[in-house]
């Protein structure tokens, strides 16, 4: 009888946010087409480990399943990645799973990304339009403008390039790649531009745009294919002006 | 903004490193090249630096406080990174590691290297060819420091490269690209000066 084709996981796994991670693999029937979520539903559906123990079902998150929304994002084979568009018939077996730790892990491979959200809070990632009175439409965009920011816009706070970077670690206050790349996309747009000096204070502080070290690693791992680099770049040297603004003076400001 | 001196810190940092502490660095490897023609032309050179008007005001301010300064921050710096080459091995991550390995071994480098030369020369030994040709006459000490001189200058070199991204002169990823071969030129071109030098007392 020919032998069953079977795909091989190793899911780093752990109970509560506060208890100790381990490793346990999983054997599950192959069938065509897979992506990791479908794998991981499999086992969801049979609760049973490599071993044939019966173990708990492994929790993950996953929202939209078209790598728009960024929530199934995990370490896959050592990348971190969005589950859902992760193929198994293109990954290396066994299939190592892991959360992103560079989030609090709340269970298995489920993370808080809170910190994300935070971050576009503090940096003010959005553009007020609302008044007491219909202001009428803004001022229009460069059409050359709007195509490189709307590159920008494909962000969907992910955090794999927080994971991706060195300098995002429980010993730095780093906000990261993804929102500072959102400032420049709110002060490219007509009527974001009039709280650029705001979200510029804000980069400007602890925790900002000052502690980017330069690895590139984000700009490598973004799937969206965010030039997050440049956007960091362009970010410094509108810091360089406000500087003097800051310190010289301006009506800019 | 009281309280909020990241910015300001990371920036004085960056500046310090080219201006003054690189071009100082720059300096020094040119005037220690007199070697390769000689102890007397090294000699004539030494003295000419070590008679400047206004010595200890232009070692203090030019030297000691930035390359203080830099190389404190820099120590922390380097220890709040978590390096992970082995997992994205990019080719700007490995200089991101290297920076910070190679910013460390310069700060023993120098460290030791001042301890040797001034310190002693505020103690009362004479600066000149043959304290330094006594110094690297133990091979161990002729390899301490060509590979203090190497890393120091790689990290001035890629130093600069990120000088440039940090003050957002360079901003697309094509400047970038061809920054790092300008910085790496500079890099290969200063590693001669200084090794030919050294190479000149041993």
């Amino acid at each position: 009888m020919s032998e069953k084709k079977t795909i091989r996981l190793i899911v780093t796994r752990q109970d509560r946010p506060d208890s100790a991670p381990y490793e346990e693999e999983f054997e599950i029937p192959y069938r065509p087409n897979m992506n990791v979520i479908s794998a991981l539903m499999e086992i969801r559906r049979n609760p049973v480990n490599a071993k044939g123990e019966k173990t708990t079902p492994v929790t993950w998150d996953m929202n939209c399943l078209e790598e728009v929304c960024g929530a199934c994002s995990m370490v896959i084979n050592g990348k971190p990645r969005q589950s859902c568009t992760a193929l198994i018939d293109k990954l290396e077996q066994p299939i190592r799973l892991e959360p992103m730790r560079t989030f609090p892990v709340v269970r298995d491979l489920q993370v808080d990304r809170s910190r994300m959200f935070d971050s576009l809070k503090k940096v003010k990632a959005w553009i007020p339009i609302d008044g007491t009175y219909d202001l009428g439409p803004g001022p229009r965009m460069p059409e050359r403008k709007r195509q490189w920011a709307y590159e920008l816009s494909k962000c969907m706070t992910c955090g794999v390039c927080l994971e991706a970077c060195p300098n995002v670690n429980s010993k730095s206050n780093f906000i990261g790649p993804a929102p500072l790349s959102q400032v420049r996309l709110f002060n490219a747009h007509p009527t974001g531009a009039m709280h650029k000096a705001e979200r510029m204070a804000a980069i400007m502080g602890d925790g900002g745009l000052a502690n980017c070290g330069n690895s590139q690693n984000c700009v490598q791992s973004c799937p969206k294919g965010i030039p997050l680099t440049t956007s960091i770049a362009a970010l410094n040297r509108e810091a360089t002006v406000q500087m003097f603004r800051n310190f010289f003076g301006s009506d800019e400001v | 903004m009281a309280g909020n001196r990241e910015f300001f810190y990371r920036r004085l940092h960056s500046l310090l490193g080219v201006i003054p502490v690189g071009l100082f660095l720059t300096q020094h490897l040119v005037v220690n090249h007199f070697a390769t023609q000689g102890p007397e032309a090294f000699n004539r050179a030494a003295s000419f630096m070590g008679n400047l008007p206004f010595r200890y005001f232009l070692e203090i301010f030019i030297i000691f406080l930035p390359l203080l300064f830099h190389a404190i921050y820099g120590l922390y710096i380097a220890f709040t990174a978590q390096n992970n080459v082995s997992k994205y091995g990019y080719f700007r991550n490995w200089m991101f590691m290297l920076q910070r390995l190679t910013g460390v071994i310069t700060l023993i480098f120098v460290t030791w290297h001042v301890w040797e030369t001034r310190v002693q020369a505020a103690l009362g030994t004479e600066v000149n060819y043959d304290m330094m040709a006594n110094i690297v006459d133990n091979p161990f000490m002729l390899g301490f420091y060509i590979v203090g001189i190497v890393s120091t200058v790689f990290h001035f070199a890629n130093g600069l490269w990120s000088f440039c991204v940090s003050w957002g002169l360079t901003v697309t990823p094509r400047s970038q690209q061809i920054f790092t071969y300008v910085t790496m030129a500079i890099f290969v071109a200063l590693s001669i000066v200084g090794i030919r030098a050294i190479l000149a007392f041993a």
